[in-house]
């Protein structure tokens, strides 16, 4: 078990120096930086014009619908993949196994075809 | 496999349901299908649960050990399902009138049952994350069914953010588990966690796991979810929170803890004998100062959860015997203050305020009455049934040696014993106001006046249920 611990060690020294690392940079900007704030300098930038609106904006859900919808099928692709490459070496109950999973898939995808999900308008 | 696939059968049979109704619901008439769909379900989870019950022998372990049908699982699934109709059943009208009563609820519900009963099953890490999830997101959905009310949408919110929370933490522990084990599946797990010598990557491993599982049975400290989801979700919903999945969320604690970690009940046999503690404490405390009576079942389910811990924190096969029948019990109980809670309304209007309830008695004694054995039972009063419950899981911690639990437990039923009590005082000796409808759904008096019978009759012999709770006792812990 000590060995199993030891082989990680790596790992722990590069989060180690990944975390010093990264608090260094942040500590520098805010403890050397030559500060000399206006209320110009602060201000939001906008490519020269004065802020015309507030940057949070409320987008249709429909966007986040579209975006759901997209992650459930791209992720298939993430089991589809590696079933491929093994084809050869899953055997009958890998090739049911990953039909049973489309199948349970194509239920959703009918689902929500008919429940118009994929209606813009 | 096919020989697995006998096994998995009801799992099966439960989960090609919910999907083929989902397309006959979506490709017919949507909506209009839903009662039909809600009394369908209801009654497949009443023939699963006694196929189940009565088939079931023996212990068979199906997917090389993965999934194991054993007395436990059968028990556990038992109450759920039958718990799962129940609720479906009482629920229709008030969904119906609500205009709530989508086809997908009882859909959803289905796959939360599928999931749940894939929890009690599990005999490997993944297939354990993998019911939870499954439940756990149909369980999201549910609680935000009315979409149009912001209430509902935040206890949806709630219970998502802090569900995803707690399966982080869970998974987190099964992957330490899994890498100081060299294995997921219990059996190997179970080889590696001696009684002389833990590994402190294991232990790690036990705590997250435990704490994730606290967070799904509600124990506190990670009880903080309950309340908002509790008052913000439908009350059907609500109920259907209060019962199945405790007893869904339980059986899995179980299972986790004696089938994976057996051989070192001291290590969580303290844990677990804190979460007890806190938990039962601060449901009788916190409640106090309730007046929404779905918050105040919120802090009660935190209580019982911590009575049923007790019994899992001795570490015999009694102490699991005396959760079950616990579960069992509190679920029945549930069933029928939610039967109750679900008919409370005033023109037509939802009522969930406990001032709602003054002078009950004297326009509706029969109910009334009801109302009172089922607080009494709730507060754990004998000679009612609840008492009995409370009486199993103390005995179960002195045997355990454990006396200092059992006295704390005795304590925290006394100051719990004042909030189901102020319902009854409100109810007979309560000031005037404007009374509740006195309307109730025929399936809500059923299940209200059956669970309150049950509760004064189950005192001869507790319909029998310590029989199936010592054989599952039996077959967990070994």
């Amino acid at each position: 078990m000590e060995s199993l611990a030891a082989d990680y060690l790596p790992i722990l020294i590069f989060l180690g120096l990944a975390i010093g690392l990264g608090l260094v940079l942040i500590l520098a900007a805010a403890v050397l930086a030559v500060r000399n704030p206006d209320p110009e300098k602060v201000s939001a930038y906008e490519c020269g014009f004065n802020a015309f609106d507030d940057a949070r904006m409320k987008f249709d859900v429909r966007f986040y619908l579209v975006a759901i919808l997209f992650i459930i099928f791209d992720l298939e692709v993430a089991f589809l993949f590696p079933w491929a490459v093994a084809f050869a070496d899953v055997g009958i109950v890998g090739f049911w196994s990953m039909m049973v999973f489309l199948a349970v898939l194509t239920v959703g995808f009918a689902y929500e075809w008919k429940k118009g999900a994929l209606e813009w308008e | 496999m096919s020989a697995d696939l006998t096994i998995l059968l009801p799992e099966i049979v439960l989960a090609v349901y919910a999907m083929a109704a989902l397309l006959f619901g979506v490709y017919t008439t949507k909506d209009k299908t839903a009662p039909m769909l809600t009394w369908g379900t209801a009654g497949i989870f009443a023939v699963l649960a006694f196929w189940i019950g009565f088939n079931g022998e023996g212990t068979n372990a199906a997917l090389g050990g993965m999934f194991v049908d054993d007395g436990f699982s059968r028990f556990a699934k038992v109450v759920i399902l039958i718990s799962a109709a129940a609720v479906l059943v009482m629920s229709e009208s008030y969904m119906a009138k609500r205009n709530l009563l989508r086809f997908e609820y009882p859909l959803l519900i289905a796959l939360a049952a599928t999931g749940m009963m894939v929890m009690v099953s599990a005999g490997d890490l993944i297939v354990l994350y993998m019911g939870l999830e499954l439940q756990s997101l149909s369980l999201y959905v549910v609680a935000s069914l009315r979409r149009d009310s912001v209430k509902s949408t935040e206890a949806g919110l709630k219970y998502f953010v802090l569900g995803a929370l707690s399966s982080g933490l869970l998974l987190y522990g099964c992957s330490l588990t899994y890498g100081y084990a060299g294995t997921t599946m219990f059996e190997g797990v179970i080889a590696a966690a001696n009684a002389e010598h833990i590994s402190l990557g294991l232990l790690f491993g036990l705590v997250f796991i435990v704490a994730g599982l606290a967070f799904k049975v509600s124990a506190a400290p990670f009880h903080m979810w309950t309340p908002d989801v509790y008052e913000g979700s439908p009350t059907p919903v609500t109920a259907f929170f209060a019962t199945a999945p405790k007893m869904a969320a339980m059986g899995l604690f179980a299972r986790v803890v004696h089938d994976a970690f057996g051989n070192v009940t001291a290590d969580w046999g303290q844990i677990v004998a804190f979460l007890s503690v806190a938990s039962m404490f601060l449901g009788a405390v916190a409640a106090i100062g309730q007046r929404d009576i779905k918050r105040l079942m919120a802090y009660s389910s935190i209580a019982h959860m911590g009575f049923a811990l007790m019994g899992l924190a001795s570490g015999t096969a009694f102490g699991v015997q005396a959760m079950l029948v616990y579960m069992a019990i509190y679920v029945t109980m549930n069933v029928g203050t939610f039967a109750f809670i679900l008919s409370m309304e005033r023109d037509g209007q939802v009522v969930t305020d406990i001032g709602a309830l003054n002078l009950y008695s004297k326009h509706e004694p029969l109910k009334a009455l009801a109302v009172l054995i089922l607080m009494f039972s709730l507060a754990g009063v004998p000679p009612l049934v609840g008492f009995f419950g409370k009486f199993y899981v103390l005995q179960a911690a002195v045997q355990a040696d454990m006396a200092w639990l059992a006295v704390a437990g005795v304590i925290a039923s006394v100051i719990g014993a004042f909030y189901y009590l102020r319902i009854v005082y409100y109810m007979y000796f309560g000031e005037e106001t404007e009374a509740l409808d006195p309307a109730m759904a025929p399936a809500q008096w059923v299940f209200l006046m059956a669970s309150a019978a049950i509760m004064v009759f189950g005192v001869i012999n507790l319909f029998g249920i310590e029989g199936p709770a010592v054989a599952a006792a039996a077959a967990l812990v070994n």
